[in-house]
C-alpha cells in the first residue's frame, strides 16, 4: 500500500530526475530515491497518510536527506503521573511543512498527548502516556524522516531569560500606551499655551496625564530602578542611576506643578523617555537571547547520552554528568569518547586532535589511556572510567578557563566608562544650577528647584543610553544573519581593539575532519569504473568518519543496496558480478607487496577491491579550509599580526604555516602552554584574538582578549569563545573583525552626538528656558538621530 | 468643553482595552513562536484531527 502512495509523490514530474524525498539530483533517472534513508522516509510519510507534506514544502534541495541516527534518549525523559515529557532540539526544520510533518507524525501515535514545535527556537515539546522507554520509538520516527534531534534541558537560566524578556515587553507595552495618551494630552496643553485654553482645562488635562503616567512610570520604570539600586548597593554608578533619578524627579516635580496649578508639567517627558529606553533594552535582550539560543543549540546537537555496560551485561543509558569512576563506557565506531579512562576491551584507532591538536590518529590497545573528546575511528571499545569530576583533563581545562575568565570579567566597556563619569557630572550640574539661581540670582527656592530639575530631565541620558546598545543590536543581528553568533555583550568592543590574531591549526585552519585527498588507481581500473563514485556509493550508508568523507567526495553518487558493515573493518556488498569491499587494508586482502609501496604514507587510507579491478587506495587527510589562505592574507593586509599556535608536531605545523603564509608559529603546545603564550603576548601590550576549536584551545580562548570558535568546535571551546561562527570557511573571522571596528566607530560617533546634544541643551536648562515642549522635542530628536546613525551599519551590508 | 469629560475617559478606556488585549496575548504565550505562527497559518484546515496538539497553557 505504502509503495503505491509513494509513487504519487510529485518529484517524478520534474524534468530532471530528483529524489522524491530529499530533492537531491539523481544520477540515474530510473531511480526514485537517492538513498535507502530517503526511501524509508518516504515510505514512512506515505504510511502515515501524510504525503501532503510533499505538496506543501518549500525547501531547498538536499536538506532533508536522512542519515539515520540511533539514539536512546530515555535518560533525558522526565516522568510524572504516568506522563513522560521530553524536550528536543530539532535540526532540519525548513518551513511550516516540516513543523506539520513532525507534529503529525508524532501525533499519529495514540499515546502522544502533545507534540508542539516552536519554529522560532527549533524546539519540540513532547508528552506521552507511558514510560521513558517509548522515547526511542517516537524519536526514531523523526530521525527516520531525516530530522536530527538532540535532547535539551529546560535550564533555569534559560527560563529566567525568557521571563526577563517577557517582563521587558510588558513594561514596553505599558510605557507605549501611556506615552501615546499622555503625549496627545500634552499636545493639547502646548497648543493651549497660545492663550485659547483656560487654566481649569489645563489643570484637568494635567491631572488626567498624571493619572495615566504615574502608574505607568511605576511599572515601566521597574527594570531601571532595580538595576540602579543594584549598582548603588555595589557602590558603583551606572547609566540607570541618572535615568531613575531623572524620571523620578520629573514625576515628582510635575505632581507639584499640577497641584499648584502651574503651567508646566513633565509627565510626557518622563514616560516617553522610559518608552524609548525600553525599546533599546528589549531589542538588546532579544538579539542577545537569540544568539545565545543558537549557540546552545549547536552545543546541544553535540551532546550525546553515554552507554554504560553494567556488571550483569545489561546496557544502561545515562547522561554524561551521571557517569562515575569505574563505570564501563561503550564507545561505538565513529563516536566521541565521553570520559577520561583506560581501554578495558578492544583495540582501535582514535583521533585525539580535539584534545592534543595532534592530527594523526593513534593506535590504542587495552590499558591505554584515553581522554574525553577523542573520536573512536576503529572498532567499538569499552572504556573503564578512570576519573570523574574534578580530576579529569576536562575539569583541569575548565579550571584554567575560569582563571582566565576572571581576568576578562574585569573588562569595562566604553559605555560604562562614560556612565561612571556621567552620573556625578550631571548631578553636580543640577546642584550648581540650584545654588546659582538661589544665591546669585535670588530666585525663590521653588523656582531654583524647578530649574535644577529641568537640568536633570534634559540631561537624562536617553540618547546616551541608546547610543551603544542600538549599535550592538544592529551589529549582532547582522552577524546572526551570516551565521555568526555573538555571545558576550562586550565582545564587539573587545574585538575592535584587536591587533594580533592567533590561529589554532587542527579544526580551525583545517576542517578538523578527514577529507579525500588522493586516489591511487591504475589506468585499467579507471577505465572500468569511476573509483570515487563507486566507493562513495558503497560508503553512503555508513557513519564511520572515513566513510562519511568518502561519501562527501561524491555526494550525488547512487547509494548501493544491501551493503553490510563490519564494524572496525569495512563495508562489503555482494553483486551478481562478485563481491565489493571498501575498508582497511587487511579487510580488503590487499597484497603486502602493493601495500608496501604506500608504507611511508602516514595518511589515513581506505582500499576498494571488487570484481575485475585492481585494488584502489584512497588517502585522507585533514584538509585546509578552502578560504584559509586568502583570509590570512586579508588579515595581514589589514595590519593584524597573524600567528599559528598548535599542539601538533613541529614539521606538520611548519608546513601548514608555510601553506597559508603565516610567519610566526609555535608547535607542541599543551593547553596550559597556549594560555601562557597568550598571557605573554598580552603582557607585551598585544590585544590578541584567539581562534580555536579544540579542548586544548579552551583555556587560550578564555585567556585571549577576544575569542572566536567555529561551530564544529567541541562544546567547551564554544562555551569559552565570545563568538561562534557557522559554515565551512574562515571568512567569518574577517567579517567579525571588520564589523567590530565599524560598529565601534559608529558607537563612538553616537556617544559624541549624545554628549553634543547635552552640551547644547544643558545651557538652555541652566538658563531656565526649558519647557516641557522643548524637553520632548530635544529628547525624541536626539534618540532618533542616534538610532538612525546606528542603522547605517545594517545598510553597509547591501554595499559590501 | 464638557465633551472632554466624556471623550478623554473614552479615549483612555479604548487605549486600556488595547493594552489589556496585548498583555493577555503576551501571557497566553502568543509571542513565543512568531516564525511558527507565520508558517502555520498556511497549513491550518488540513491538519489531521489532533486533539492532543491543542494548546493547553
Amino acid at each position: 500500500m505504502s509503495v503505491a502512495l509513494v509513487l504519487e509523490a510529485p518529484a517524478v514530474s520534474r524534468a530532471a530526475a530528483r529524489c522524491a524525498h530529499c530533492d537531491a539530483q539523481l544520477g540515474d533517472p530510473a531511480q526514485r530515491f537517492c538513498c535507502h534513508g530517503c526511501e524509508a522516509a518516504a515510505t514512512l510519510v506515505a504510511g502515515l497518510g501524510l504525503d501532503a507534506f510533499y505538496r506543501r514544502r518549500i525547501l531547498s534541495p538536499g536538506t532533508l536527506r536522512p542519515e539515520g541516527q540511533e539514539e536512546d534518549l530515555s535518560a533525558f525523559v522526565t516522568t510524572s503521573d504516568g506522563v513522560s515529557r521530553l524536550q528536543l532540539h530539532v535540526e532540519g526544520l525548513v518551513c511550516g511543512a516540516c513543523v506539520w510533518l513532525v507534529e503529525s507524525a508524532l501525533a499519529h501515535d495514540r499515546d502522544v498527548l502533545r507534540a508542539r514545535v516552536n519554529f522560532s527556537t527549533r524546539r519540540l515539546r513532547l508528552e506521552w502516556t507511558g514510560g521513558p522507554e517509548r522515547a526511542a520509538a517516537l524519536v526514531g520516527r523523526l530521525t527516520a524522516l531525516g530530522f536530527r534531534v538532540a535532547p535539551f534541558d529546560a535550564e533555569a537560566e534559560n527560563d529566567a531569560r525568557a521571563r526577563q524578556e517577557r517582563e521587558l515587553l510588558r513594561a514596553l507595552a505599558v510605557a507605549g500606551f501611556a506615552a501615546a495618551n499622555v503625549m496627545l494630552l500634552s499636545v493639547g496643553v502646548w497648543s493651549g499655551h497660545a492663550g485659547s485654553m483656560g487654566p481649569a482645562t489645563r489643570e484637568l488635562l494635567h491631572w488626567v496625564s498624571a493619572l495615566i503616567a504615574l502608574p505607568a512610570i511605576a511599572v515601566a520604570g521597574l527594570p531601571f530602578f532595580r538595576s540602579a539600586l543594584r549598582a548603588l548597593r555595589a557602590g558603583r554608578t551606572n547609566m540607570d542611576l541618572p535615568i531613575s533619578i531623572g524620571v523620578t524627579l520629573a514625576a515628582c516635580m510635575s505632581i507639584y506643578q499640577t497641584a499648584a496649578g502651574r503651567p508646566h508639567a513633565f509627565f510626557d517627558s518622563a514616560i516617553t523617555l522610559l518608552f524609548f529606553l525600553l525599546i533599546g533594552r528589549y531589542l538588546d535582550t532579544r538579539a542577545r537571547g537569540r544568539a545565545r539560543q543558537a549557540a546552545q543549540q549547536v552545543v546541544a546537537l553535540a551532546t550525546r547520552a553515554v552507554r554504560i555496560l553494567l556488571p550483569d551485561g545489561a546496557v544502561q543509558v545515562r547522561r554524561a554528568e551521571f557517569v562515575r569512576v569505574g563505570d564501563i563506557v561503550l564507545v561505538a565506531s565513529g563516536e566521541r569518547i565521553p570520559v577520561d579512562g583506560v581501554i578495558a576491551r578492544g583495540a582501535t584507532t582514535i583521533d585525539q586532535s580535539f584534545v592534543t591538536g595532534e592530527a594523526l590518529p593513534q593506535s590504542v590497545d587495552i590499558g591505554a589511556q584515553v581522554f574525553a573528546g577523542s573520536v573512536n575511528l576503529g572498532q567499538p571499545i569499552e572504556v573503564a572510567t578512570r576519573s570523574a569530576g574534578e580530576s579529569t583533563l576536562l575539569a583541569e581545562i575548565a579550571r584554567l578557563m575560569e582563571a582566565a575568565e576572571r581576568a576578562q570579567g574585569r573588562y569595562v566597556t566604553l559605555a560604562d566608562r562614560v556612565a561612571r563619569l556621567y552620573a556625578p557630572v550631571v548631578h553636580v550640574a543640577g546642584a550648581l544650577t540650584f545654588l546659582a539661581w538661589f544665591f546669585l540670582f535670588e530666585a525663590s527656592a521653588e523656582e531654583a528647584v524647578m530649574y535644577a530639575v529641568a537640568v536633570l530631565i534634559i540631561t537624562c541620558p536617553c540618547a546616551l543610553a541608546l547610543a551603544v546598545p542600538v549599535v550592538q543590536v544592529v551589529a549582532s543581528s547582522r552577524l546572526l544573519g551570516r551565521g555568526i553568533l555573538l555571545k558576550s555583550a562586550t565582545a564587539l568592543e573587545r574585538l575592535s581593539q584587536i591587533d594580533t590574531v592567533v590561529l589554532d591549526k587542527t579544526g580551525t585552519l583545517t576542517c578538523g575532519r578527514p577529507d579525500l585527498v588522493a586516489v591511487c588507481a591504475d589506468t585499467a581500473t579507471r577505465a572500468a569504473i569511476d573509483p570515487v563514485r563507486t566507493a562513495s556509493g558503497l560508503a553512503q550508508s555508513s557513519r564511520h568518519p572515513l566513510a562519511r568523507a568518502m561519501a562527501r567526495a561524491a555526494p550525488r553518487a547512487v547509494a548501493w543496496r544491501d551493503v553490510v558493515e563490519e564494524p572496525g573493518a569495512g563495508l562489503r556488498c555482494t553483486t551478481p558480478e562478485g563481491e565489493w569491499r571498501l575498508g582497511s587494508r587487511v579487510f580488503c586482502g590487499v597484497a603486502a607487496k602493493l601495500a608496501l609501496t604506500h608504507a611511508s604514507d602516514e595518511r589515513l587510507e581506505l582500499w576498494l577491491v571488487g570484481p575485475g579491478i585492481s585494488p584502489v587506495r584512497f588517502a585522507f587527510s585533514d584538509a585546509l579550509r578552502r578560504d584559509a589562505k586568502p583570509v590570512v592574507a586579508a588579515l595581514r593586509a589589514r595590519g593584524y599580526e597573524v600567528r599559528l599556535l598548535s599542539g601538533d608536531r613541529a614539521h606538520a605545523v611548519e608546513a601548514m604555516a608555510r601553506a597559508v603564509g603565516v610567519e610566526v608559529w609555535l608547535a607542541d603546545c599543551t593547553p596550559g602552554g597556549k594560555a601562557r603564550e597568550l598571557a605573554a603576548l598580552a603582557a607585551r601590550g598585544r590585544k590578541v584574538a584567539m581562534v580555536g576549536d579544540g579542548l586544548n584551545d579552551a583555556p587560550a580562548l578564555a585567556a585571549a582578549h577576544a575569542s572566536l570558535s567555529p561551530s564544529s568546535a567541541v562544546d567547551i571551546a564554544q562555551t569559552a569563545a565570545d563568538v561562534v561562527f557557522q559554515g565551512d570557511g574562515l571568512a567569518p573571522v574577517l567579517e567579525t573583525l571588520d564589523l567590530a571596528r565599524a560598529a565601534q566607530n559608529v558607537a563612538r560617533q553616537n556617544l559624541v552626538l549624545a554628549i553634543g546634544y547635552n552640551a547644547l541643551a544643558v545651557p538652555l536648562a541652566v538658563g531656565g528656558l526649558v519647557t516641557p515642549l522643548v524637553a520632548a522635542v530635544a529628547m525624541s530628536s536626539s534618540s532618533l538621530i542616534v538610532i538612525a546613525n546606528a542603522l547605517r551599519l545594517a545598510r553597509k551590508e547591501g554595499r559590501s | 468643553m464638557n465633551s472632554l469629560l466624556i471623550l478623554i475617559p473614552l479615549a483612555v478606556l479604548l487605549g486600556l482595552l488595547g493594552l489589556a488585549a496585548f498583555l493577555w496575548a503576551l501571557r497566553s504565550g502568543q509571542f513565543e513562536d512568531l516564525d511558527g505562527a507565520a508558517q502555520r497559518i498556511l497549513l491550518d484546515g488540513e491538519t489531521p484531527s489532533l486533539p492532543a496538539t491543542r494548546r493547553k497553557t
